[in-house]
């Protein structure tokens, strides 16, 4: 369990955090989410207590990451960068690691092979490729079988099946109860990978839910129409929360109604139909729509899903749209 | 996932007990890892130990070779134990580098987030680098300094200007050459703390140990006298000199102060270290 509590970091003027408060549940992966620069990196370096929060605290387990007297036996870390001596042997990077804190050397040979590096273990972690250096920093993060694991982008520079080995190896430690908190630039990745987001734009909180709320609740499902008649339909599905847009002569993208309904309201008008097609906003669509609204609005306290479907996502897909709001008079 | 034996949250105290954790002398031995498993490490230590043997003997033989031209203030002067040590003035820049490298090394490859990360207090990480690299430094000169001794004085017996240990202030000098090294080691260390930079350590160091005697030397010379001897390679190279000219401090007198700067850029470098963010 990691607890942040009124987390502030200033650097002079600049404020990298501003205060930050969630929670780390154990026995999940949560996802920590947010643009560059968004000051992920620096809640992690917090955590670790490798930066001093300016104000408000990290507690892990109910203690300070500083007071733990195993401090590699209680979180695991994988900042961001490599932080490896480029001249040391992997083994011998481990190693070192590991007799900080009289871990045996069996332990060492164990996180090798089971980061996948048994074949380079002698070889000098400067000649790594990242992929194989990111195996190295998660080698370091088991090494004292902690049971609260921090990862700053541990996909990146993966390939294929080292961001695979990464997911399954994430999960697999949330299911044993520990405490996993993944930061990441990438949505896609974390729909894969997080049951529970904790996003930030700006040093400050926008959303902390599960990713099926983040979904639901950020995109409203837009159904893709496509009539010979669309106008007309057009014209009978306005309503005071039915946004339609209309793309091409013939295409009508409608947000606010099922496409049960749709079909409906065409088929009593004896309209017909050639394309109904539900489509639900991306994870991705979802993440750009908050925290655009987090850098339009200066991050404020948008701790709320913003209600505008496609306000920002859509638009920063699609090409010329013409839009169309409901009057309200109709029904 | 069987290679990984822990279950649930509560592991890493489980662990804790099982009698893992930071102590100093866990740190030390980290250290020593650290030291041995870097090969530019290795190839400086032995560039030390050949510029103090190599150097030593060369100059002695030098000497020797041209003794017989060699004017009566020279011959008066002449310092056959300092003369077989000449290699420790440039043993110190291999030293001094590995020494600001220390911590240097670990900022500008990232791996001291790594050593933090492991050892939150710090302090026992700036601790255990300056005794194994002094303990290292100290043992492989002293007994370079010795090896230099002895060689250069079989150079200098061709033309029976050796001189012995057992003779007043020798055995000091020579064990003082592996002593000087060994706190310009530590300024290294202390520095490289201090500024993070390998490049600003360097320069730092060596400003004050090579450059500023050859600045002190362009003052009036009552100033000089005044302050010159109080200079950190003055003060620390007094232990390895036998003959002294009359302003130089007596051998422990300079070297004791010589510690003192070390010992106030230690203290420094540990309060740096403990509040800036790594």
């Amino acid at each position: 369990m990691i607890e942040v509590q009124g987390l502030t970091k200033r650097y002079g003027e600049k404020l990298a955090v501003s205060e930050l408060s969630f929670t780390v549940r154990p026995g999940i992966v949560t996802g920590f989410l947010g643009p560059n620069g968004s000051g992920k990196s620096t809640t992690m370096r917090m955590i670790v207590g490798l930066d001093q929060p300016s104000e408000g605290s990290v507690l892990i387990n109910g203690q300070r990451y500083r007071d733990f007297r195993a401090p590699l036996c209680e979180v695991g870390a994988l900042l961001e960068a490599r932080s490896v001596h480029t001249g040391r042997s992997a083994y011998n990077h481990l190693l070192a690691l590991a007799q900080t804190h009289g871990i045996p050397r069996r332990r060492v040979s164990d996180v090798i092979e089971l980061a996948g590096l048994a074949g380079v273990a002698r070889k000098r972690a400067g000649g790594f490729s990242l992929g194989m250096g990111q195996r190295l920093g998660i080698a370091a993060a088991l090494l004292g079988d902690p049971g609260t694991l921090i990862l700053d982008e541990p996909v990146n520079g993966l390939d294929p099946e080292g961001i695979r080995w990464i997911r399954t190896l994430l999960q697999d430690l949330a299911a044993q109860g520990r405490t996993v908190l993944v930061s990441s630039h990438l949505m896609s990745e974390m729909a894969l990978t997080a049951e529970h987001l904790v996003v930030i734009g700006q040093g400050r909180l926008i959303a902390d839910m599960s990713v099926a709320d983040f979904v639901a609740g950020a995109s409203e499902n837009v159904v893709h129409v496509r009539s010979p008649r669309a106008p007309e339909l057009r014209d009978l599905l306005l309503s005071a929360d039915v946004t339609i847009r209309a793309d091409g002569v013939d295409v009508l993208e409608v947000s606010g109604l099922p496409s049960a309904r749709i079909g409906d309201v065409a088929a009593a008008a004896g309209i017909p139909l050639h394309e109904l097609t539900p489509r639900q906003a991306s994870l991705e669509e979802a993440f750009m729509a908050l925290t655009h609204d987090a850098v339009e609005y200066h991050g404020g306290s948008a701790s709320t899903l913003p209600h505008q479907p496609g306000d920002g996502a859509a638009q920063a897909v699609g090409g010329a749209h013409l839009e169309t709001h409901g009057a309200g008079a109709r029904s | 996932m069987t290679t990984l034996t822990g279950v649930g949250p509560g592991r890493g105290e489980l662990t804790a007990k099982a009698g893992y954790g930071v102590t100093q002398r866990r740190v030390l031995l980290s250290e020593w890892t650290k030291l041995r498993s870097l090969r530019s490490t290795l190839f400086s230590l032995l560039a030390a130990i050949v510029f103090v043997v190599a150097l030593g003997i060369l100059i002695s033989w030098a000497q020797a070779s041209h003794w017989d031209q060699a004017s009566q203030i020279d011959r008066l002067t002449f310092d056959p134990t300092n003369t077989s040590l000449s290699g420790v003035f440039l043993a110190q820049l291999a030293i001094g580098v590995l020494g600001v490298l220390m911590f240097s090394g670990e900022y500008g490859t990232g791996m001291i987030r790594a050593t933090i990360t492991a050892v939150p207090h710090r302090l026992p990480v700036l601790w255990a680098k300056s005794i194994v690299f002094a303990v290292v430094t100290f043992v492989l000169m002293t007994v370079s300094s010795f090896v230099a001794f002895f060689g250069g004085q079989a150079m200098l017996s061709s033309k029976h200007i050796e001189t012995t240990l057992g003779h007043s202030g020798v055995l000091t000098a020579v064990v003082g050459g592996g002593l000087y090294l060994t706190v310009v080691a530590l300024l290294g260390v202390a520095l490289g703390a201090l500024v993070r930079s390998t490049a600003g350590g360097i320069a730092i160091l060596f400003g004050v140990l090579l450059i500023l005697p050859l600045i002190v030397n362009f003052l009036p010379s009552s100033w000089y006298d005044n302050i010159d001897p109080y200079l950190p390679s003055s003060a620390g190279q007094a232990v390895f000199a036998v003959v002294r000219d009359s302003s130089s401090m007596a051998p422990w007198t300079g070297f004791a102060l010589f510690c003192g700067y070390a010992a106030v850029l230690l203290a420094a470098a540990a309060v740096v270290l403990r509040r800036r963010d790594a």
